[in-house]
C-alpha cells in the first residue's frame, strides 16, 4: 500500500512552443517560454520554498520565501512570478536569500500557533517550512499582538475568531491562516465563484466568506478547492481532524455525475479519510465538487443493506437469507415463470452507476442466460436519443470532443444543460474559457446561473418555453441559410450536399423562420438571429447540451437538428468545437457502450447483424435471438398485460426515476419475482421480492467511461460491506442458472469486451494503468485513444442532414393545467438522492422546491415557501413554492431528489419518437394553495414503511 | 429592517446606475455612496456585486481595505487627526489626547449625541503645517491648545 503523491511544480505549465535554457544551482535545464523560474527549478528537481504558491493557480508572490538571486540581476525576485529568460544564472540556496526566509518565516511564526494541531499531524507546511529554511528560534515571541489566543491576561484578543465550523464537511480556522490567498485564488480561478476574499488590511486582513459570513451562509459551493489549496491548517477537512492523516492512497474514478473525475481515496486502513481530486485525470485536470469530494458518506451509512432478503409476497416484512439461498431462489423462479409464460417473460436492467464490466455481464446474462433480448438501461430515460441522433447524424453515438477542447472554444452554446449544477466540474472549465473572453448562447427555458454569474454573461439566452427546442433550432439555421453564414467548403468535403440542400430548403420554410418560432416559442426572432450569427461567425464554436434536449417528445430530432447546425457551420473534428452530450451519470455512457439497449450488442451493433451476432455466439455456446427485446416502458406495459413476470434490476431505481410513477408501480406490482440489486432499499423495492446486496465504487475494480468517451479505472480501496462486487454477484447468479462463467477479475471481462467489440478492441488494464485513460475508439488505428472525433471525416462516411420538422408535443396545457411543468437538478443534490441525501448535503437541500414565476404565484394567491398541489393529468403531489424570476410566467420547475416529492407522480408518459425517451421536461400542471400530502404521498409512504420491515436472521431463528 | 434596507438600496441605485457602465466602476459608486450618505451601508454590497457582476465576496473585499467606507452612519462632523510621522514629530500625540479627552471618545467612536466621528489618518499631505488634521473636508495645520478648543466648540454648535 502506497501513498499517490503528486509533485506540486508551485505555477502552472506554460503553453508555448519556444523553449529557454538557463542554469539554477548550476544545472542547465530547458522549459517552454513563460515558466517561472520556481517551476523550472522543480523540474530540475530542486524544491524552492513557498506557501503561497501552488500549480493549479497563477503565481501571486505574496509569501515572500520562494526568492532567489539571479546572477546580473539586483535584489531578490519572487522565483514564482519571475519568468524564466535566456541564459541566466539563477542560484536558490545563497547565504542571502536563506537568511530573508529564515527572516520571513519567523515573522511568520511568531503569529502561528505553537501547539498547531495541523503542523503536529503533518498537514501543515508552517513547520515543514520552517524547518526547511532553518529557523531557530522566534525572537519576538508571540505575547505581542497576534491571532492566535481567544483572550490574553483576561482581556478578548480583538483579532481571534471562532473557528467557522458551519460547512459540513470543512473547518476554517483563523488563527491557523496566513492569508496567503490561495484559498481565494483557487476559488475564484479554479472554481469560478468568488465567494472568498480577503477582508480589511495589514493586520486585520482576514480570510472571508462572502461578507464576513459563515462559509455555509456564503457564496461557497464547496467544491473543496480552498481546502485542497490551504498550505496551513487553516482551511481543514473535517474528516482529517477526526481521524487523522491517511496513510495510503489509490486513484479512482467519482461514481456521480458524467464527468468522471479522477479521484485518490486517501485511506486509514479500510477507511476513507478523504477524497482528494487527482491532478493528472484528464477529465478533472485536479478540481472537484461538493459530491465527488466530499458526499461519499452513503457507503458506510447505516441504511445500507449487507445480507440478501427474500420474501414471497411484496406486503411481507423481508427475511434474511443466505446469498446461495438468494440466487438458488431467484433462478428457481426465473426459470419458472420462462417455463410457464415463455423465454421472453423475464429481463434484465442494468445500471448506469454500475462499472463497464458489470453492465457487460448483465445483458451478457439475459442475452445468454435468459435468451432473449430484454435488456435495457436508465439511458433510456436520459441520453437514448443522443445515441439515435447522432449515430444517424455522424455514425457514433457519442460526445465528439474531450472536456480539454473547451479551452479552444470561442463560443459555447449550451443548450438544456445547466451544468454548474448538475456538472460542476466541467462548469468550472468552461467559465474559466468564458473568462478568457469566449462567449455564451443559453437555450434554456429558465435563467440558469450560468446566464449571469460573477464574472461570466451570455451574449444570448433564448428562453424558450418548455417543448419547442427542434423549433428554435430550425430557426437558428433559418437565419444561418439565409444570411450564407454556412461553411460551404466543409459542408462539400465532408457531408451529402443533396442532402444539405435538402436540408437548407427544409430550414427555410416560412414557418422556420425567427418571426414564426417566435410566435409559439416565446423568443424574441432578434435574439435567434442574434444567436445564430454569433454561432456561425464568432469562431470555434461548440454546442453542449444536456437533458432538456433529450427528455423531450421530440428528443431524437433535436439532437439531429444540433447536429445540422454544427456541420452546416463546420464545427466539427477539430478543437474548440463539436456536439456535446453532458451526460448524468458516471457511466451512463459506458452501460450504452456495453450493450445495455435491446436492440444493440456491445459497440453500437445492431442485434440484426448476423456477423456481429456470430462473434458472442462463438464464445457464448449459445444461439442469440435476432429480434431486439423489450424496453423498460415495454416491459411494464407488458407486466401489466400478464405476458412480463421477472425482471433483475441493478442498481437503478426505476419507481423513483422514471416518469408516471404509478405505472411504474403497477408493472412492479403485476410481476412475480422483482430482484432489486442496490446499496439500499430504495424505492423500487418496495415491489421486490428478492433484494441483493450492492456495493459501492470505493468496494471493487472495473472501470467508468464518461461523457467525453474516457474509460477510467475504478480500484478496490475497502473490501465489500455486502461481501461481494456486483460484477461477483451477477456471476454467481448466472453460474445458478447453469453458465459457465469464471471471471476472476474485472479485467478479464474486458479483454472479453475488446476481443468482441472493435471501439474497445485496444483496451485494457495495462494500457490503463499506463495511460491513466483512454478515449474509445481505442483500436489498431487510435492505439491510445481517441480524443476528438471524425476529424478527419465522420464514422459513417459522410455527415449526413436530416429534417427536423417541429412537432409539438402532445402534452399541452389547457384551463384544467394551464402552466408548464419542467424539472432538473441541483449542485448537492444527485439525481434519486439515494445517496446524497444520506450524506451531509442535505444541509444545502432539505427538499424539493417548486420555482414558480411571481406573476403567476400572485394569480393563485401563493407566498414564498406555502405547500402547493402540483397537478397534472398523471397524477399530483405536494411540495413548496419557490417564488422567482428565474422562470418565465407559465412555466414551473422543480427538482426530483426526495422520495416523499416524487414529481414523477406527476409526470406522463409521452415520449421521444425514436427511443421512448420519457419527455420529463414538459408537463401541463396546475398549482394550487393546499394543506398538505396528498393521499397518493400518504398511501406510499405507508407502504413504504411496510415494506421495509425486516426479520433479521436472529429473529427469525 | 427589511424595510429600511430596501430603501437604503432604491435610494443607491442611481448612483449605481451613473458609474456601472465606466470603465471600473466599483470605486466611484462606493465614493457616490459615501458622498451621499456619509457612510457604505452593508446592506447595498449585494446590490453593487449584482449590478456589476461581481460577487458579494469581491465587493466587501474592496469596502473592508478602504478605512473612509465606513459601516455605519457618521456624526453631523468627521473630524480626521493626522497620526503619522512628521505630525508625531510636531507633537501630534498630545494633540491626539487632547481632542479626545474634549470630546469625550476615542479614535474609532462617534459621540453619542451624534456630534462628532473621530478617526485617524495617516498623513494629510499637510506635513509642512504638522501637527494637521481635517474637519468636514478642509484641513487645519499648526494644531494647538487654541486651535483644538476652537474646533471642539465648532463642534458642539
Amino acid at each position: 500500500m502506497c501513498f499517490v503523491n503528486e509533485i506540486d511544480y508551485g505555477t502552472p505549465a506554460a503553453k508555448s512552443d519556444k523553449t529557454v535554457t538557463l542554469s539554477i544551482d548550476g544545472k542547465d535545464i530547458t522549459v517552454p517560454e513563460g515558466t517561472s523560474i520556481m517551476r523550472a527549478a522543480r523540474i530540475a528537481g530542486i524544491e524552492v520554498p513557498k506557501l503561497c504558491a501552488n500549480d493549479m493557480v497563477k503565481a501571486f508572490g505574496s509569501c515572500r520565501l520562494c526568492l532567489v538571486e539571479i546572477e546580473g540581476r539586483g535584489g531578490t525576485p519572487a522565483s514564482c512570478t519571475t519568468p524564466v529568460a535566456e541564459g541566466i544564472k539563477v542560484s536558490t540556496r545563497t547565504e542571502r536569500v536563506q537568511a530573508i526566509r529564515r527572516g520571513i518565516m519567523e515573522l511568520y511564526m511568531s503569529d502561528h500557533p505553537e501547539d498547531c494541531p495541523a503542523c503536529a499531524a503533518g498537514d501543515c507546511e508552517m513547520v515543514k517550512m520552517a524547518e526547511t529554511v532553518g529557523l531557530k528560534e522566534i525572537r519576538y515571541g508571540r505575547a505581542g499582538e497576534n491571532h492566535i489566543w481567544p483572550a490574553h491576561d483576561g482581556v478578548a484578543n480583538p483579532h481571534f475568531m471562532e473557528p467557522d465550523l458551519s460547512n459540513p464537511y470543512f473547518a476554517y480556522d483563523a488563527s491557523q491562516c496566513i492569508v496567503c490567498s490561495l484559498c481565494v485564488r483557487a476559488c475564484e480561478e479554479q472554481q469560478g465563484t468568488f465567494a472568498l476574499t480577503v477582508e480589511g488590511r495589514g493586520f486585520e486582513s482576514r480570510i472571508s466568506a462572502g461578507m464576513h459570513e459563515p462559509f455555509l451562509e456564503s457564496e461557497c459551493v464547496s467544491c473543496g478547492a480552498c481546502v485542497q489549496a490551504c498550505p496551513t491548517g487553516a482551511l481543514r477537512e473535517k474528516s482529517v481532524i477526526e481521524k487523522g492523516m491517511p496513510e495510503w492512497s489509490a486513484v479512482t474514478t467519482c461514481a456521480y455525475c458524467g464527468v468522471g473525475c479522477s479521484f485518490k481515496a486517501e485511506m486509514k486502513g479500510e477507511e476513507v479519510v478523504r477524497m482528494v481530486p487527482w491532478k493528472e485525470g484528464k477529465a478533472n485536470r485536479g478540481h472537484s465538487c461538493v459530491k465527488g469530494r466530499f458526499a461519499y458518506g452513503y457507503a458506510t451509512h447505516k441504511d445500507r443493506i449487507l445480507n440478501p432478503m427474500i420474501r414471497e409476497k411484496i406486503t411481507d416484512p423481508w427475511r434474511e437469507v443466505t446469498w446461495e439461498e438468494a440466487y438458488a431462489h431467484v433462478a428457481k423462479e426465473f426459470r419458472r415463470i420462462q417455463y410457464q409464460y415463455g423465454r421472453s417473460a423475464i429481463g434484465g436492467i442494468t445500471s448506469s452507476r454500475c462499472t463497464n464490466e458489470e453492465t457487460y455481464l448483465v445483458q451478457k446474462l439475459v442475452r445468454q442466460g435468459f435468451g432473449n433480448n430484454n435488456v435495457d438501461t436508465c439511458a433510456r430515460v436520459c441520453h437514448s436519443p443522443t445515441g439515435y441522433g447522432l449515430k444517424t447524424t455522424f455514425g457514433t453515438s457519442a460526445g465528439t470532443q474531450d472536456f480539454d477542447s473547451v479551452e479552444h472554444a470561442d463560443i459555447v452554446m449550451l443548450i438544456g444543460a445547466n451544468p454548474t449544477d448538475a456538472h460542476p466540474v466541467f462548469a468550472s472549465r468552461m467559465k474559466k474559457r468564458l473568462r478568457q473572453g469566449a462567449k455564451l448562447i443559453v437555450i434554456d427555458p429558465r435563467r440558469i446561473d450560468l446566464v449571469r454569474t460573477p464574472h461570466v454573461e451570455a451574449s444570448y439566452h433564448l428562453p424558450l418555453r418548455p417543448g419547442t427546442n427542434a423549433a428554435v433550432l430550425n430557426a437558428l439555421g433559418h437565419v444561418i441559410i439565409s444570411e450564407g453564414l454556412f461553411d460551404e467548403a466543409f459542408i462539400r468535403e465532408r457531408c451529402e450536399w443533396d442532402e444539405f440542400q435538402d436540408w437548407a430548403e427544409f430550414v427555410m420554410q416560412p414557418e422556420n423562420s425567427p418571426e414564426a418560432v417566435e410566435k409559439f416559442s416565446g423568443v424574441p426572432a432578434d435574439l435567434i438571429r442574434g444567436a445564430a450569427r454569433l454561432y456561425a461567425t464568432g469562431g470555434t464554436a461548440a454546442i453542449y447540451y444536456g437533458l432538456g434536449v433529450t427528455e423531450h417528445s421530440q428528443g431524437s430530432t433535436t439532437v439531429m437538428a444540433i447536429a445540422n447546425l454544427a456541420m452546416a457551420t463546420g464545427n466539427i473534428g477539430r478543437p474548440g468545437v463539436g456536439v456535446n452530450p453532458l451526460r448524468g451519470q458516471n457511466n451512463v455512457q459506458g452501460s450504452c457502450d456495453m450493450g445495455s439497449f435491446p436492440h444493440e450488442l456491445p459497440g453500437y451493433r445492431h442485434i440484426s447483424e448476423d456477423a456481429t451476432r456470430a462473434i458472442y455466439e462463438a464464445i457464448w455456446g449459445v444461439k442469440l435471438d435476432d429480434e431486439p427485446g423489450l424496453r423498460i416502458t415495454n416491459m411494464l406495459d407488458a407486466a401489466v398485460e400478464g405476458s412480463f413476470k421477472g425482471i433483475y434490476i441493478q442498481g437503478e431505481d426505476i419507481l423513483q426515476s422514471d416518469p408516471n410513477t404509478k405505472h411504474v408501480a403497477a408493472g412492479l406490482a403485476a410481476m412475480e419475482c422483482v430482484v432489486v440489486h442496490d446499496l439500499f432499499l430504495n424505492e423500487t423495492a418496495n415491489y421486490a421480492h428478492v433484494f441483493l446486496p450492492g456495493s459501492t465504487f470505493l468496494e471493487k475494480d472495473g472501470t467508468f467511461t464518461n461523457a467525453e468517451r474516457r474509460i477510467n479505472r475504478v480500484r478496490k480501496v475497502m473490501e465489500p460491506k455486502n461481501g461481494y462486487a456486483d460484477w461477483e454477484v451477477t456471476q454467481r447468479l448466472a453460474q445458478t442458472m447453469g453458465l459457465d462463467w469464471n471471471y476472476q477479475h474485472p479485467s478479464e471481462i474486458m479483454a472479453e469486451i475488446a476481443a468482441t467489440t472493435p471501439s474497445f478492441a485496444g483496451v485494457t488494464y495495462e494500457l490503463l494503468e499506463l495511460e491513466g485513460s483512454v478515449q474509445w475508439p481505442c483500436n489498431e488505428k487510435a492505439p491510445l485513444g481517441t480524443p476528438v472525433m471524425h476529424m478527419d471525416g465522420f464514422v459513417r462516411g459522410k455527415g449526413k442532414f436530416i429534417r427536423t420538422a417541429y412537432i409539438a408535443t402532445d402534452e399541452k396545457t389547457g384551463p384544467r393545467f394551464p402552466l408548464l411543468l419542467t424539472t432538473g437538478r441541483i449542485l448537492s443534490q444527485y439525481n434519486v438522492g439515494a445517496q446524497t441525501r444520506r450524506t451531509d448535503n442535505v444541509v444545502w437541500h432539505e427538499e424539493d422546491l417548486l420555482e414558480i414565476h411571481p406573476f403567476d404565484a400572485e394569480n393563485r394567491g401563493i407566498r414564498d415557501g406555502d405547500w402547493v398541489k402540483l397537478a397534472s393529468r398523471a397524477g399530483e403531489t405536494t411540495l413548496r413554492a419557490k417564488i422567482t424570476d428565474r422562470v418565465a410566467p407559465g412555466v414551473v420547475y422543480t427538482t426530483f431528489h426526495h422520495p416523499d416529492t416524487q414529481a414523477n407522480v406527476v409526470t406522463t408518459e409521452f415520449s421521444d419518437w425514436a427511443t421512448n425517451c420519457p419527455e420529463y421536461k414538459v408537463t401541463a400542471v396546475q398549482v394550487t394553495p393546499s394543506n398538505g400530502p396528498t393521499e397518493w404521498q400518504r398511501d406510499y409512504d405507508e407502504l413504504s414503511r411496510k415494506s421495509r420491515r425486516i426479520v433479521h436472521v436472529e429473529a427469525a431463528e | 429592517m427589511q424595510h429600511a434596507g430596501t430603501e437604503i438600496v432604491s435610494a443607491v441605485m442611481p448612483i449605481i446606475e451613473r458609474w456601472k457602465h465606466e470603465e471600473g466602476p466599483l470605486l466611484p459608486i462606493l465614493n457616490g455612496i459615501l458622498r451621499e450618505f456619509g457612510y457604505v451601508p452593508r446592506e447595498v454590497l449585494p446590490a453593487i456585486a449584482d449590478a456589476l457582476n461581481l460577487s458579494r465576496a469581491e465587493v466587501y473585499g474592496v469596502v473592508s481595505f478602504y478605512h473612509d467606507y465606513r459601516e455605519n452612519p457618521p456624526g453631523r462632523h468627521v473630524l480626521k487627526v493626522c497620526r503619522a510621522e512628521a505630525c508625531q514629530a510636531m507633537g501630534g500625540d498630545a494633540v491626539a489626547e487632547r481632542l479626545q479627552e474634549l470630546l469625550g471618545i476615542t479614535f474609532g467612536e462617534t459621540a453619542a449625541d451624534g456630534s462628532v466621528t473621530l478617526e485617524e489618518v495617516f498623513c494629510l499631505g499637510l506635513c509642512a503645517c504638522s501637527p494637521s488634521a481635517m474637519l468636514d473636508g478642509e484641513v487645519i495645520g499648526r494644531l494647538d491648545e487654541d486651535k483644538v478648543q476652537e474646533i471642539a466648540r465648532e463642534i458642539r454648535a
